[in-house]
């Protein structure tokens, strides 16, 4: 069927604020891409040593051969900015914002305002991964515990999702269920060999809690491809995911694939979550609370919901990190306890101003 | 000319099958009303029809285009479902609803253009619904998210549209209004329109053809004036009922049986104000 168009100017104004409210959305994006850049500087500047702002902006541009710059500062300075604030600042950021999009995809897909990037089992996978590589012996950890903690993620939504399918579909009530109870499972492995492991205890916990403290750029380079990538193939599906808010018959109806759409969002979300919590632990609120904030803010829409989400989960977690190496210095605060005791008080305050339903 | 066409078309869910043998054909330009009792089917049919379920056995044909070996995004440009009590996500516009109608024409890297939303407003102003473009679904009321999801279903730009119930929960004004769309999209726009009604009496009215399903088969197919008639009420829904004649139109029209207890004496109250 070919509908006869609608001449322009029998549009009523009252329907029109479609694109004006795209550009709006876009500004957004372009905004916090903004705010991204600002945290990153701000932050590479605060620490147990204060950099002035003048000298960062030096070091950056004595990298840059066409500016001839002479180094002003001491060559410890190069090594705190390069070496250890910027690799750790990147690493906050990537892993905020693989978090947050991740539990966006979640809760689009389980339609499900409580679903977070940790659901259906990376968590618990994770954590009996890294308790396990924290038991081997000292010299094979640094490698061992990622790697664990990885492999012990995906192999546990793997196995979640080969429980839970039905035949050719993928019945999203038994996903949860089944996660949660293979959770429990894995928890309880956890826990025993948390008590039996005595003196590991203490790295144990605070990995559960998540740190930031040994990043470095080897582990940017090894979580950069599996966030990007995943990141990418999501934000792609975001149409698709904001037509299957309707339910799957009626998404099945207007084109769109629903099992196999499932499939890869579910692997997509899941690698770049197993990628951000290999190396610095399980580090809550951040999958569950941004997407929400960045729903209150700027609407359900997944094309803007995801990019923004992404985004925020950036800078949200770069500042957490900063406020978890500074606040209590030269304690540092696991990052885990940070997000949710500056994010908690945060986001009630959003769902305080806005007094409307949010999902 | 466009045709729907089931050939011994056998549907169910899992093991369990629903529909037995089902044959009919759609005829251009007419509007094909699907009646039967609750459970007869008439759900599962449309679903089959839009390849939610595929069928175990028989063939559909859309312009002898077999709908089960049709992908799923060409599919939706040819074929548009209104649900029966649509799940509408509550923070999207009326506009974005409308929108998710572009879905089969755009693609993971396409965009909507301009074009996409004339086409949207233009379904919005065929179904009434441009005043509501920037209100949330969760505000509007049963008729109009009904009438907002037929407009989804005309921004597919589809050749046929299949609706389930499209009277369910309206009231008599959104009844007529919505049917009175239907027939008006089947007459002028030539669109292939079938629809399942439990009213009869609306049936008999809007469509030019009925079939009758009962347990799973058709009982019968044909003019309202040869479907319905009391005997075939009474085998399929099991009810008394009386069919007149409508006085302005003479299509067959369905009147209950009256109430034998309706003027009997109220049963006595004494036991009650003896208490008090």
């Amino acid at each position: 069927m070919a509908l006869e168009l609608l001449k322009d100017e029998a549009i009523p104004q009252a329907a029109r604020g479609y694109p004006s409210l795209l550009r709006s959305r876009l500004y957004a994006i372009v905004g916090l891409a903004a705010l991204l850049i600002i945290a990153i500087t701000l932050t590479t500047a605060i620490g147990s040593t204060d950099i002035p702002l003048s000298t960062l902006r030096d070091t950056f541009l004595s990298k840059i051969p066409l500016f001839n710059i002479q180094q002003t500062w001491a060559n410890s300075v190069e090594t705190i900015i390069f070496q250890i604030r910027l690799p750790r600042l990147i690493l906050a950021g990537l892993v905020g914002a693989a978090l947050a999009v991740a539990g966006a995809t979640y809760q689009g897909l389980f339609r499900n305002p409580l679903a977070d990037p940790y659901l259906i089992g990376v968590a618990q996978g994770a954590a009996l991964g890294a308790i396990i590589g924290f038991l081997l012996p000292v010299t094979w950890q640094t490698a061992s515990i990622p790697l664990l903690a990885f492999l012990g993620a995906v192999l546990a939504v793997a196995f979640v999702y080969f429980i839970a399918r039905v035949g050719k579909t993928l019945p999203m009530t038994t996903l949860i269920l089944a996660g949660v109870a293979l959770g429990a499972f894995l928890s309880a492995i956890s826990y025993y060999l948390m008590i039996a492991s005595a003196d590991k205890l203490h790295g144990i916990v605070s990995w559960l809690l998540g740190t930031f403290s040994m990043a470095s750029w080897w582990q940017v380079a090894m979580v950069t491809p599996y966030i990007f990538i995943g990141t990418a193939i999501i934000w792609l599906h975001a149409r698709a995911l904001n037509v299957m808010q309707l339910d799957e018959d009626q998404a099945q109806q207007l084109g769109i694939n629903v099992e196999q759409v499932k499939l890869i969002l579910l692997a997509a979300a899941t690698l770049i979550t197993a990628a951000a919590v290999c190396f610095c632990g399980i580090i809550g609120f951040v999958g569950i609370i941004i997407p929400h904030a960045v729903r209150l803010v700027w609407g359900p829409d997944h094309r803007f919901l995801l990019p923004l989400a992404t985004l925020s989960g950036a800078i949200f977690l770069i500042l957490a990190d900063a406020a978890a190496r500074t606040l209590l210095a030269p304690t540092e605060i696991p990052i885990g306890i940070i997000t949710a005791f500056l994010g908690a008080p945060f986001f009630l305050y959003l769902l305080r101003q806005k007094k409307r339903a949010i999902f | 000319m466009l045709t729907l066409r089931l050939q011994h078309v056998s549907l169910g869910y899992g093991k369990q099958t629903v529909l037995h043998n089902i044959s009919f054909q759609t005829i251009p330009g007419e509007m094909l009303g699907i009646i039967g009792p609750n459970g007869s089917g008439k759900s599962t049919l449309i679903k089959g029809i839009s390849h939610v379920i595929t069928p175990s056995a028989g063939h559909i044909f859309l312009n002898g285009l077999n709908v089960a070996s049709t992908s799923r995004t060409e599919l939706a440009r040819l074929i548009a479902v209104v649900p029966q009590n649509p799940i509408l996500p509550e923070l999207f516009t009326a506009f974005d609803t409308v929108l998710m109608g572009r879905t089969p024409h755009l693609g993971i890297f396409r965009y909507e253009t301009e074009k996409d939303y004339a086409i949207v407003y233009t379904a919005m102003q065929l179904t009434n619904t441009l005043q509501l473009a920037q209100r949330r679904t969760g505000e509007l009321s049963g008729g109009e998210r009904q009438r907002i999801t037929i407009a989804r279903a005309l921004a597919q730009e589809p050749m046929a549209i299949l609706l389930d119930e499209p009277t369910a929960h309206l009231d008599i004004n959104y009844q007529i209004e919505t049917l009175d769309l239907a027939r008006k999209l089947c007459r002028e726009q030539k669109l292939i329109v079938v629809t399942t009604l439990h009213d009869l009496n609306l049936a008999a009215q809007y469509c030019d053809r009925l079939v009758m399903l009962s347990n799973g088969k058709i009982h019968s197919e044909g003019t309202p004036q040869s479907v319905i008639n009391a005997q075939a009420i009474k085998e399929v829904y099991g009810a008394d009922v009386y069919v007149y004649p409508h006085p302005l139109n003479k299509l067959p029209t369905t009147f209950i049986a009256p109430d034998k207890n309706k003027h009997k004496p109220a049963p006595e109250t004494k036991a009650c104000s003896q208490k008090l």
